[in-house]
């Protein structure tokens, strides 16, 4: 499979990547190479550093004092963790959605125009803002009162203000940590499909729990599980389709049909 | 046999149930008891000491305005307050304590805010662990010193820079000091508020690609807003009822001006002087004192209370 990737042009890649919490390594040698317009799904056990990985895709452990990292995060052939990149630049390129949607407590219009306003948006911000809801599969839902709080909607409603948030900001990539973790199926569902047509257009990298969804949902897979020493490495990675139904390792084969121990 | 067993068995039963029964019972607690009563004794003390200034005031604020020549009307219209020739506007001693008020906060919100946004935004450990300290001390500083401070230093400082139109007391120095004074408080309490708006709010905005500045002043802040409110409007209530650096360095004599460089005699400082100097017992210039007294304690009051509902309304957005 890695002749395949390699020959494509990709959308992450990381090369030899440790990631550390002070003097705890929770993450060891990561090799992954993520798929353009696909979704890849980041599965494996609770604690063995899939969220450390997803935000070391996009600078978000910068805010973590103790984090550092040892290897190469490249965005477009470029390491993003080199010294003359701005973070806050990188972010705007890679979004983020996170598990417990977390609206501003602003209006559902303020709440998708922010993120593109700061970035220097000129155009019609209306446009903008009706644009990405429709994406987000929220406008019918909201549309006749836009000046409501973004906090006033239910849960489901409230990831997908976030991920329409997420889109006003035209990124590249956005990077899901466990995004329908407080959702209700229906409304899993709902985002599922939703992830199926953004991925035409954007790259998606989601950590989920749920095996199921990731089966579903997910172009690729890589999962993830933890060392003798608690530092996650990553066990397998390849289409989905393969994972689920013929994984190559031992652990990944245990892990997705539940004798995980 | 067998039924001997059974009825030994029942027998033990029921001592083992009395056992139980007999721990369960309820039994005095004396040290208990007592420390319960101390404590309400303490609450009650407070209460007490609350209703009779109350009373106090009110009994005689009541004397005064029952005075010959003394209307409420005037007493809060008029701006000539010269109790011993019969004039009792008391508006220029609100004022100037309007006045002194206005600089403290001048002072106190931008500097104060800042510092809480520094500290809870951009600060590393090591500089919040020297800088936390410092306002610590600032707030512990007794306020005659800064009253001092602000005759002695503040003063001189203006004179240097505005000239001689500088009064010796004077409406600005005492304000700016007094705003110093208050900043710790309005930095800590601002900073608590600026602290429990969740992580998860600064990561969002941190995720569509926003700066620290942007995140803190467009998202934070304005999270955080009622319980800055509440900073500020303490901060105000703290600066109404500060007395010692205004009775150093605003001024003893009433005086309505607008003029920052004149000295001008605060409803704190009056109260002070009149309190402090050799005034006989029911004289308009005695009973007056607790008229303004009680204006005072409303005025403060009714900032704590709406500072307080403020916060309350805050902690229920976020927790
Ligand atoms: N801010 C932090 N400081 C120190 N250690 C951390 C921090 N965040 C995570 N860790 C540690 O890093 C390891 C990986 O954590 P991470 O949150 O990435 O796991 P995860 O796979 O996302 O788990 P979950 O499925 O429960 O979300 C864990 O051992 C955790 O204790
Ligand atoms: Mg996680």
């Amino acid at each position: 499979m890695t002749e395949t990737l390699e020959k494509q042009h990709l959308a992450i890649e990381t090369r030899d990547m440790h990631l550390f919490y002070g003097h705890f390594r929770a993450v060891k040698d990561v090799d992954l190479q993520v798929i353009p317009q696909k979704i890849t799904a980041i599965i494996g056990p609770s604690g063995c550093g899939k969220s450390t990985v997803l935000r070391s895709f996009n600078r978000m452990n910068d805010f973590v004092p103790s984090f550092h990292m040892e290897g190469e995060v490249l965005f477009h052939g470029q390491n993003i963790y080199a010294t003359d990149v701005d973070p806050v630049m990188v972010r705007q390129r890679i979004g983020m959605v996170f598990q417990k949607p977390n609206p501003f407590p602003k209006s559902i219009y303020d709440n998708v125009a922010w993120g593109a306003r700061i970035n220097g948006f000129k155009e019609n911000m209306d446009d903008l803002v009706e644009q990405t809801l429709r994406q987000a599969a929220l406008w019918d839902e909201v549309k006749d009162d836009l000046r409501k709080s973004g906090l006033s909607l239910s849960g489901g409603q409230q990831q997908r203000l976030c991920i329409a948030r997420a889109l006003a900001v035209k990124p590249e990539i956005i990077l899901m940590d466990e995004p329908c973790s407080a959702l209700d199926p229906i409304a899993t569902l709902k985002i599922e499909d939703l992830m199926r047509e953004l991925s035409e257009q954007y790259t998606i990298i989601i950590v989920t729990h749920n095996m199921q969804q990731a089966a579903r949902a997910s172009d690729h897979t890589a999962f993830f599980t933890m060392d003798e020493d608690r530092a996650g490495i990553m066990v397998e990675y390849g289409e989905t389709n393969q994972i689920f139904t013929n994984p190559r390792d031992k652990r990944t084969e245990d892990y997705i049909t539940g004798r995980f121990g | 046999m067998e039924n001997q067993i059974v009825k030994q068995q029942v027998i033990r039963m029921e001592s083992a149930e009395q056992l139980v029964i007999h721990k369960l019972r309820k039994r005095p607690r004396l040290g208990e008891t007592f420390i319960q009563g101390f404590l309400f004794f303490c609450g009650a003390v407070s209460i007490f000491t609350t209703i009779g200034i109350v009373f106090e005031l009110g009994k005689e604020s009541l004397l005064f305005f029952q005075m010959p020549g003394v209307t409420l009307v005037e007493f809060l219209t008029k701006t000539e307050w010269q109790p011993t020739i019969g004039k009792f506007g008391v508006l220029s001693l609100i004022n100037a304590t309007l006045m002194t008020t206005l600089f403290a906060m001048l002072v106190a919100l931008p500097l104060g805010l800042g510092a809480a946004i520094y500290l809870s935004e951009y600060a590393t450990p090591r500089a919040r662990s020297i800088l936390k300290p410092v306002l610590e001390v600032l707030a512990g500083v007794p306020t005659v010193v800064y009253g001092f401070f602000a005759l002695t230093t503040m003063t001189p400082l203006l004179r240097a820079i505005f000239g001689e139109q500088v009064q010796v007391y004077n409406t600005l120095s005492a304000g700016l000091v007094m705003g110093i004074m208050i900043l710790p408080l309005v930095c800590s309490m601002s900073e608590d508020a600026l602290s429990a708006v969740p992580r998860s709010l600064r990561e969002a905005a941190y995720g569509l690609g926003a700066t620290r500045l942007e995140t803190a002043v467009q998202v934070v802040v304005p999270a955080a807003l009622s319980g800055i409110i509440a900073a500020f409007i303490l901060g105000v209530s703290r600066a109404v009822g500060e007395t010692m650096i205004v009775a150093l360095a605003a001024g003893s004599g009433p005086n309505f001006t607008f003029d920052p460089f004149q000295a001008a005699e605060t409803m704190t400082g009056y109260i002070a002087r009149i309190s402090g100097g050799d005034v006989s017992y029911d004289t308009p210039d005695y009973n007056s004192i607790f008229a303004i007294g009680l204006l005072l304690f409303t005025s403060t009051l009714l900032l704590n209370v709406i500072s307080r509902r403020l916060v309350a309304r805050f902690r229920e957005v976020y927790e």
